[in-house]
């Protein structure tokens, strides 16, 4: 019972010979396996109560605005500090779709760099290219926002818009003033911050595939594309949907470089180029001057709302892999 | 609010040094105490008190105070809990944010002034476009919507306005630099009164939000066919174009130190429930301005602590401290409100309910 206590307490440690056995009961003598369960469990709680500590607290802020508003603050389009009118629309569809433009072009970039980094680069370039894509990571995100507001919302205006908006001829996502600023920008800013996340997960989750697997599939005649899509990607998908949920975890999120380039406006946007407001944008401009304890109380439950809107978009985002990963292993059966 | 940049930005200024607080309206030396002070609030006053107290901790060696710049929202309600000695916001209190202070009685002393620049990026336009009251309501509520629109061309028949359309910028943030912009448009216009209304953050009809005044004058600069409003000591020292306003009395006034302040002579006997000064009559007035101001509970329950801050307060609203705040480009306060100001602090009683701030 005593050698179990040891051998659980540090599982990695190669089992030590006997002295070293000897030495380490005498330093830790025996800690029977129900204390050793009560501190686990003592340090699992902590985590568990901050977290519905959290949750709690914002409910009962936010608790006067939806009781007031109902089912109406999250339908509501109009956000009026003046007249104490507050429906946070607008900013759940700002929310998304900002994340939306983020994630659609990060999905195949992230996973087209991952898979380059593993299976197609020069060996001596792997390293260094991987670095600096977990340094990008490390950047700050205030960093982020002020490189796309000084330096990428000009050439938003002057040739990313004017390209799109030719395309379409001023009509549908791509119309209106080319302003540089607003979703668009915010959605691509995002697009940048969540690559690293998205490569450097995918490319650990792509490069741990097994290696008979892959080969296997080679020696069966099957292309680099074949084994692509029949082998790396159904065995990766479980850490790959790891991937996409942290990526997207950190978009919806994202507060500060958001708010620098979205134009901050709360009417809901009909254009790409269209100023528009994510919940966190908002909440993070008008918390500090918020004296009106109803408009407090509407922030927070903007904060109430994200967290909904998080844990939904990531239950699709399961589901969705879910029954792709069925249809795939159903087709895989097939051939 | 922020002007915090702009600190630096004028390293010459630093070497005004004011004079050293002599003042013969002090009752008791606190300096035994050493004391420490603590506010908070509107960010607006930042830069001024972080150099204010800067200097008066030199000249005044032995008192320190610690402002937090964590927004006027944020400076009422740790005051409110009596966590700091003073706070400070860009609108005084409200009767029912006084309810909720648990000190006591509250006064609120006028600390800062400042006036708001339209700032615009109009290509070949330099500064002193002309604008009525209602053609600027009409910009920011988006009915006059293109630069050659016949309203702006009637008052400015010699400049060569663009067909492009108006971008409006305004404030992103809640700020008082919004507060005293709409509570301006809603003194002048009726429409905007029924609409967006008066208030630190409003329902915008349209155009796109910067945060802080760098954001909003970031995003002028980078917009041409822009329009928005900035805090004037951040108009000035970044040399933007800016509007002439037609104030109350006919005349097209630029945004300066001398007209806001001219502006805020009209009224000396603002109050904490009439604090608006925008819109007053005279004709070198600039319509578009207002105070910031410091919060005090009347009753100190430290004797030292109280007349250190009372002290201080005096100090920042007259001569000394006002020199700084010019020199940082806010508008000193006019004499009327100087000696609103010292008035208001003359009411502040130490717990043997004696004024800590003696007079003559």
């Amino acid at each position: 019972m005593a050698d179990n206590a040891v051998l659980e307490k540090d599982p990695l440690q190669q089992p030590p010979g006997v002295e070293g056995t000897m030495e380490r009961r005498i330093r830790f003598p025996m800690v029977p396996d129900g204390l050793y369960r009560a501190i686990l469990a003592t340090v699992a709680g902590v985590f568990c109560l901050v977290m519905v500590a959290l949750v709690v607290t914002l409910v009962i802020k936010a608790r006067p605005a939806f009781a007031h508003f109902g089912f109406g603050f999250l339908t509501g389009t109009t956000w009026d500090p003046v007249h104490a009118k507050y429906g946070a629309l607008p900013f759940i569809i700002g929310t998304l779709e900002t994340t939306a433009i983020a994630m659609v072009l990060a999905i195949p970039v992230g996973l087209g760099t991952a898979l380059f980094l593993v299976h197609a680069v020069h060996p001596r370039l792997r390293a260094p290219l991987s670095t600096a894509v977990e340094l990008l990571a490390a950047v700050p995100s205030v960093v982020y926002g002020l490189w796309a507001l000084l330096v990428v919302a000009p050439w938003a205006r002057t040739i990313i818009e004017p390209a799109l908006a030719s395309i379409t001829g001023s009509k549908g996502p791509f119309s209106g003033p080319q302003l540089g600023i607003g979703l668009l920008l915010a959605g691509l800013v995002l697009f940048v911050m969540v690559l690293p996340t998205m490569v450097a997960i995918s490319r650990d989750v792509i490069a741990s595939v097994p290696g008979e697997e892959v080969e296997g599939a080679y020696a069966l005649g099957a292309t680099r594309w074949q084994v692509l899509w029949r082998v790396v990607l159904p065995s990766a998908r479980v850490g790959l949907l790891g991937a996409v949920t942290l990526s997207m975890g950190r978009a919806l999120g994202e507060t500060i470089a958001v708010t620098m380039v979205i134009g901050n406006s709360t009417a809901i946007a009909h254009s790409l180029f269209a100023p528009a407001a994510t919940l966190s944008s908002v909440i993070a401009n008008q918390f500090t001057e918020a004296t009106e304890p109803f408009h407090l109380s509407s922030l927070i439950a903007l904060g109430v709302v994200l967290l909904a809107v998080s844990v939904v978009v990531n239950a699709a985002a399961r589901l969705l892999v879910h029954s792709v990963g069925r249809q795939s292993s159903a087709s895989v059966a097939l051939v | 609010m922020s002007t915090a940049l702009l600190a630096f930005a004028s390293p010459s200024l630093a070497a005004k040094k004011p004079k050293a607080p002599v003042d013969p309206y002090v009752k008791a030396d606190a300096h035994a105490s050493g004391g420490a002070l603590t506010g908070a609030g509107s960010t607006f006053d930042q830069p001024l008190f972080t150099k204010a107290f800067f200097e008066y901790n030199k000249a005044d060696s032995g008192v320190t105070i610690n402002y937090a710049s964590i927004g006027s929202g944020g400076g009422i309600a740790q005051f409110q809990a009596t966590t700091v000695n003073f706070g400070a916001s860009d609108v005084p209190m409200s009767p029912a944010d006084i309810s909720l202070a648990k000190g006591g009685q509250v006064l609120q002393v006028p600390i800062a002034l400042g006036g708001e620049a339209i700032s615009y990026n109009l290509p070949g336009v330099k500064t002193g476009l002309k604008l009525t009251p209602s053609v600027l309501a009409d910009i920011f509520l988006g009915t006059v919507k293109t630069w050659n629109n016949s309203k702006i061309k009637k008052l400015n028949p010699k400049v060569k306005l663009p067909s492009n359309p108006i971008t409006t910028v305004h404030r992103a943030d809640g700020s008082g630099t919004t507060y005293i912009f709409t509570n301006y448009l809603s003194t002048v216009s009726p429409a905007w009164t029924a609409g967006p209304g008066t208030g630190k953050s409003v329902s915008w009809p349209g155009g796109v939000a910067g945060q802080g005044n760098e954001g909003v004058a970031g995003l002028i600069s980078q917009t041409p066919y822009s329009i928005g409003y900035v805090e004037l000591a951040y108009a000035l020292q970044n040399k933007f174009t800016y509007a002439t306003i037609q104030n109350a009395a006919g005349d097209y006034v630029l945004p300066s130190k001398a007209s806001v302040a001219a502006d805020a002579a009209q009224k000396p006997n603002v109050t904490t429930v009439d604090f608006s000064i925008v819109d007053q009559p005279g004709a070198a007035s600039y319509p578009i301005s207002g105070y910031s101001w410091a919060l005090i509970y009347q009753l100190q329950k430290n004797q030292a602590t109280g007349t250190e801050l009372v002290k201080v307060l005096d100090w920042l609203s007259h001569a000394p401290g006002q020199a700084i705040a010019s020199s940082l480009d806010y508008v000193p306060l006019p004499a009327n409100i100087q000696a609103l100001a010292r008035s208001t602090l003359l009411q502040v009683t130490g717990p043997d309910g004696t004024t800590v701030l003696l007079t003559k």
